[in-house]
């Protein structure tokens, strides 16, 4: 009986967790489209979002970039394909490696510091202020994050592609000889449109994800300091879990069939 | 319609899982009138508060703000009411991102859609009210001590010269003489304005100073209302108890939660 109860408890936990994300979720949507809208708010989110996070996102693209061509050209001269090397560099890159790599980089930057801003004004009730000054925390606190989410992650997941292509080119061109006119012709050879836009896609889901975990988890956190440091962990996870999940999801609605 | 009451609460119920926190309380605020609700800790008084306020939501009851009822109001009507609202909260709860002035100005930018200029004009006029230098407004909050925070936190509270302004624990955790000067402070402020007010605290010095009617709280009751004068002699032995800060009496504090 008490291993049911248990199973129970946790099953009903979950559903009420999932309910109240849609509902987070739902309201926060309405908020970004409705006004008033705080321009100066979304600026200063997109700066940190965007600009802030280009060092991080820069370094984990470069050094992606430069492990891809030396993995794929020591693999592939087993069975003589080293000529692929640009190719295999472009296409995962614009498809996988910079939006999710970008994704987990900028999870770990901004949803833990969302999380933790926003846990610190639950727990010190500002939020509650927020209302009371009639201002809605939804609005104020919530639509510009996610809003600045997903128009910046995409832009950063752009710069990862240039940065990350370029990373494989320093290694094809520098250390393994190839000629630098083949290998540029190589990379744009065989390059479509869509899979650099199914790649900012993810990105601008991804962005969304981020921010709305971040928010949801510290708007909900409770218990003062532990309170926080649980929310700023929880943002990271399941941010972090989501980006995972709903990368296979829109690969297959791209390339699935 | 000078009769009607500005805050009338009636049977209003709200507990949290299992643990009933108001349990059928009726109160009734005149215009103009100061009312002090005493209690020990965790008796509901924030919950209360936070009720009217329309942050936490009753399950039964109702709490009617100028005839107009609050519960289940929608958010859009919620922001209009608040603008007849000031609360000062009992950590202060003063946005740390901003400055002290932005703060003391924020319910004329956000809320009133005042400009900047003008809202900055009137921030500096009521910091100097409260007895801060216009200097003070270009500090960021954290740089303060808890009883200028406070000061801040009133000034907040009337900048928009609101109708009604709570007070939850305005004095707690400052020297008794800064205690005073804050109580002074708001009993002045409370004159300018003429506004009505519903403070909560659980010292008697300041609601011997700031009340016209005192109320009791006690296990989710009002137990005892009247004027500010009688609670020496309100012939209630758990007010008693109360104000002479006895631990032997009808009240037992529950250590086991």
């Amino acid at each position: 009986m008490n291993f049911l109860a248990t199973v129970g408890r946790v099953f009903l936990s979950f559903l009420a967790h999932v309910g109240r994300l849609s509902a987070f979720t739902g309201t926060a949507l309405l908020h970004m489209v409705r006004p008033p809208f705080y321009p100066r708010l979304i600026g200063r989110s997109m700066v940190e979002i965007g600009y802030y996070s280009l060092p991080v996102v820069g370094l984990t693209a470069v050094f992606t970039g430069m492990v891809l061509a030396l993995q794929s050209y020591s693999g592939f001269s087993r069975f003589a394909a080293e000529g692929a090397v640009a190719t295999v560099v472009v296409l995962s890159v614009t498809r996988e490696l910079a939006p999710v790599l970008a994704g987990l980089m900028v999870a770990g930057r901004i949803g833990a510091s969302m999380a933790a801003e926003i846990g610190t004004m639950r727990v010190t009730e500002q939020i509650d202020a927020l209302t009371t000054l009639s201002t809605n925390p939804f609005k104020y606190l919530v639509a510009p994050r996610l809003l600045a989410g997903v128009v910046m992650v995409p832009f950063l997941v752009l710069v990862a592609d240039i940065i990350g292509v370029f990373g494989g080119y320093i290694v094809g061109v520098y250390k393994l000889g190839f000629n630098p006119t083949t290998y540029l012709s190589r990379t744009w050879e065989y390059l479509e449109p869509l899979d650099v836009i199914s790649g900012l896609t993810k990105a601008a889901v991804f962005g969304f994800l981020i921010s709305l975990m971040g928010c949801y988890n510290g708007y909900y956190s409770r218990g003062g300091a532990q309170g926080v440091g649980a929310a700023t962990t929880n943002s990271v996870v399941s941010a972090a879990i989501m980006i995972l999940v709903f990368n296979y999801v829109i690969t297959a609605l791209y390339f699935g069939k | 319609m000078s009769d009607q009451p500005k805050i009338q609460l009636t049977d209003v119920h709200k507990s949290f899982g299992p643990k009933v926190v108001l349990d059928g309380v009726d109160l009734s605020v005149a215009k103009g009138e100061s009312v002090v609700v005493i209690g020990g800790s965790g008796t509901g008084k924030s919950v209360m508060l936070k009720s009217i306020l329309g942050i936490l939501r009753p399950e039964k009851g109702s709490i009617r703000v100028d005839g107009q009822e609050v519960i289940g109001m929608r958010s859009r009507d919620r922001d209009a009411l608040m603008l007849k609202f000031g609360m000062l909260f009992q950590g202060s709860a003063l946005f740390d991102s901003l400055k002290v002035w932005e703060n003391v100005a924020f319910g004329l930018i956000q809320g009133r859609g005042m400009d900047r200029a003008q809202a900055r004009d009137i921030a500096i006029e009521t910091l100097a009210s409260v007895g801060l230098a216009a200097s003070a407004g270009d500090l960021s909050p954290a740089e303060l001590s808890g009883g200028m925070q406070k000061r801040v936190a009133l000034a907040r509270a009337i900048a928009t010269s609101p109708e009604i302004i709570f007070f939850d624990e305005p004095t707690t955790g400052l020297d008794p003489i800064m205690a005073d000067v804050i109580n002074d402070l708001i009993v002045k402020c409370v004159k300018d304005l003429g506004a009505t007010t519903l403070s909560i605290t659980h010292d008697m010095a300041s609601a011997r100073k700031i009340a016209d009617r005192i109320a009791m709280l006690y296990k989710g009751k009002l137990i005892w209302v009247g004027p500010a004068k009688d609670i020496d002699h309100s012939g209630n032995e758990f007010v008693d108890q109360f104000i002479h800060g006895r631990a032997e009496g009808p009240i037992k504090m529950e250590l086991r939660a």
